[in-house]
């Protein structure tokens, strides 16, 4: 592997979460944009045949175990899975996430059930925040996705989410409150 | 038409294929869209009277607590089957069909549904990646020139903590002493007038009450405020060494042991 890549490699393996672009290029002030890329592109190349992988996600980059190795891992105790999200959980944080920022009155009417402590519950685990307060009456607190968010569910950024396009209009074209 | 909803009940509490544990369902709309997948209802034409009293069963195999939102879909059913069978003018072009709301709000829950599936997919081949896991940063647990960043959630989640701790205050009576800064003042000035340096375990003995320590130390403060003594430390946790500044402004030589002291 080339310096650039070797450099980058360490400061992947100091850190424990994403790391930006921004800051992997502050690692060396001379290094081009597309020196960079070209040895990202050479570390995951490197990785390709190795137990661990090269992954943008979260905003940053960032290596992983491979999928296969999961099992015997956690065999051995070396490291544990977080706990699943229910169903329920999910379509509450996907909501707030194709939604935001959101209020909780708009996530319990289109899924028809209460969402207190589903929205406690994905605070807790980080995977979303409360962003601000929306200007209506009782100025109801609006929540969003964090950072956190797009690492666990391997995204680059708010853009990559499942058929984003397509479901931004038909969610955001409906008319709140049309009920009488 | 009673007997056939009678039919579909018994039909239903015998076992048919459709009847499912409600608490497979994520609520009233994913309860609604399995109804109408299970019995191949066209969306667009719900037989509104059918799935209503279908929805109905389900709510008998529930407990009142979790039923509450099913029983608000349930009533927006019955409403809209009443509506459904009032007359309305043949051709009315202000008549909407009381089940538009229902289907949209069915359509939208159905898209929710199929991202979910995908975000869980993405979410699980994640879960089954381990990233190095990195002790938590060691620095200055109080960065002293960084602006504070508290996010709303972590914000109100204090507020909580506290409030919680709150709950039993401990309550205890706080016996007031009276500190005697005068007192400490002039004993400092008459040691100093006498020698034109003291040193702070000297003036403090061992075994000394709070208050008297306390009093001292506001003196000692308050003289150096006023520019009559210079307190100093040859490096930390050394003691602290007292010197008289004359009425000419001179700062009276370093205790030569306390010099010796240093490197």
């Amino acid at each position: 592997m080339s310096p650039l890549a070797k450099l980058l490699e360490a400061a992947l393996f100091a850190s424990g979460t994403p790391v930006p672009l921004d800051d992997l290029a502050a690692l060396d002030p001379e290094a081009t944009p597309e020196q960079l890329t070209a040895a990202l592109a050479e570390m995951a190349e490197h990785y390709a045949d190795h137990g661990v992988e090269l992954i943008e996600a979260g905003g940053g980059w960032q290596v992983l175990t491979r999928g296969e190795y999961t099992a015997a891992i956690e065999r051995a105790q070396l490291a544990s899975r977080p706990q699943r999200l229910s169903s329920a959980a999910l379509e509450t944080l996907a909501l707030v996430a194709y939604r935001q920022p959101v209020a909780r009155a708009e996530i319990e009417e289109i899924r028809g059930v209460s969402v207190g402590n589903l929205l406690k519950t994905l605070l807790e685990r980080g995977l979303v925040d409360v962003v601000g307060r929306a200007e209506g009456l009782g100025r109801p607190l609006l929540y969003g996705t964090t950072p956190a968010f797009l690492e666990q569910f391997a995204l680059r950024h708010l853009g990559e989410l499942p058929r984003a396009n397509e479901l931004a209009v038909a969610l955001t074209a409906r008319e709140l409150h049309a009920e009488p | 038409m009673r007997h056939y909803f009678d039919a579909m009940i018994a039909d239903a509490e015998s076992g048919a294929p459709f009847v499912v544990e409600l608490a497979h369902f994520n609520g009233p709309l994913d309860l609604l869209l399995t109804l109408i997948r299970d019995e191949q209802i066209d969306i667009y034409d719900i037989p509104i009277a059918r799935v209503a009293e279908q929805f109905l069963v389900r709510l008998h195999s529930l407990g009142l607590d979790e039923a509450a939102d099913y029983l608000d879909m349930a009533a927006r059913l019955l409403r809209i089957k009443a509506q459904l069978l009032l007359p309305h003018p043949e051709g009315d072009e202000a008549w909407e069909d009381p089940r538009a709301e229902l289907v949209r709000r069915l359509l939208e829950y159905q898209q929710v549904r199929e991202v979910v599936d995908i975000l869980d997919a993405r979410g699980e081949a994640r879960r089954n990646q381990f990233a190095r896991t990195v002790p938590p940063r060691v620095g200055d647990p109080f960065p002293q020139h960084t602006v504070l960043s508290v996010s709303m959630s972590e914000l109100l989640a204090a507020v909580d903590r506290v409030l919680r701790s709150a709950i039993r205050p401990i309550v205890h009576t706080v016996v007031p002493r009276t500190l005697d800064v005068e007192g400490a003042l002039r004993m400092v000035r008459a040691l100093l007038a006498e020698r034109a340096r003291a040193s702070w375990r000297e003036m403090l003995s061992s075994g000394t009450e709070p208050w008297r320590a306390l009093s001292l130390l506001l003196a000692l403060l308050e003289m150096a405020r006023l520019g009559e003594c210079v307190i100093r430390q040859t490096a930390p946790f050394t003691d602290v060494e007292i010197v008289e500044i004359s009425p000419q402004g001179e700062i009276g030589p370093t205790d030569p042991r306390a010099a010796a002291e240093r490197p």
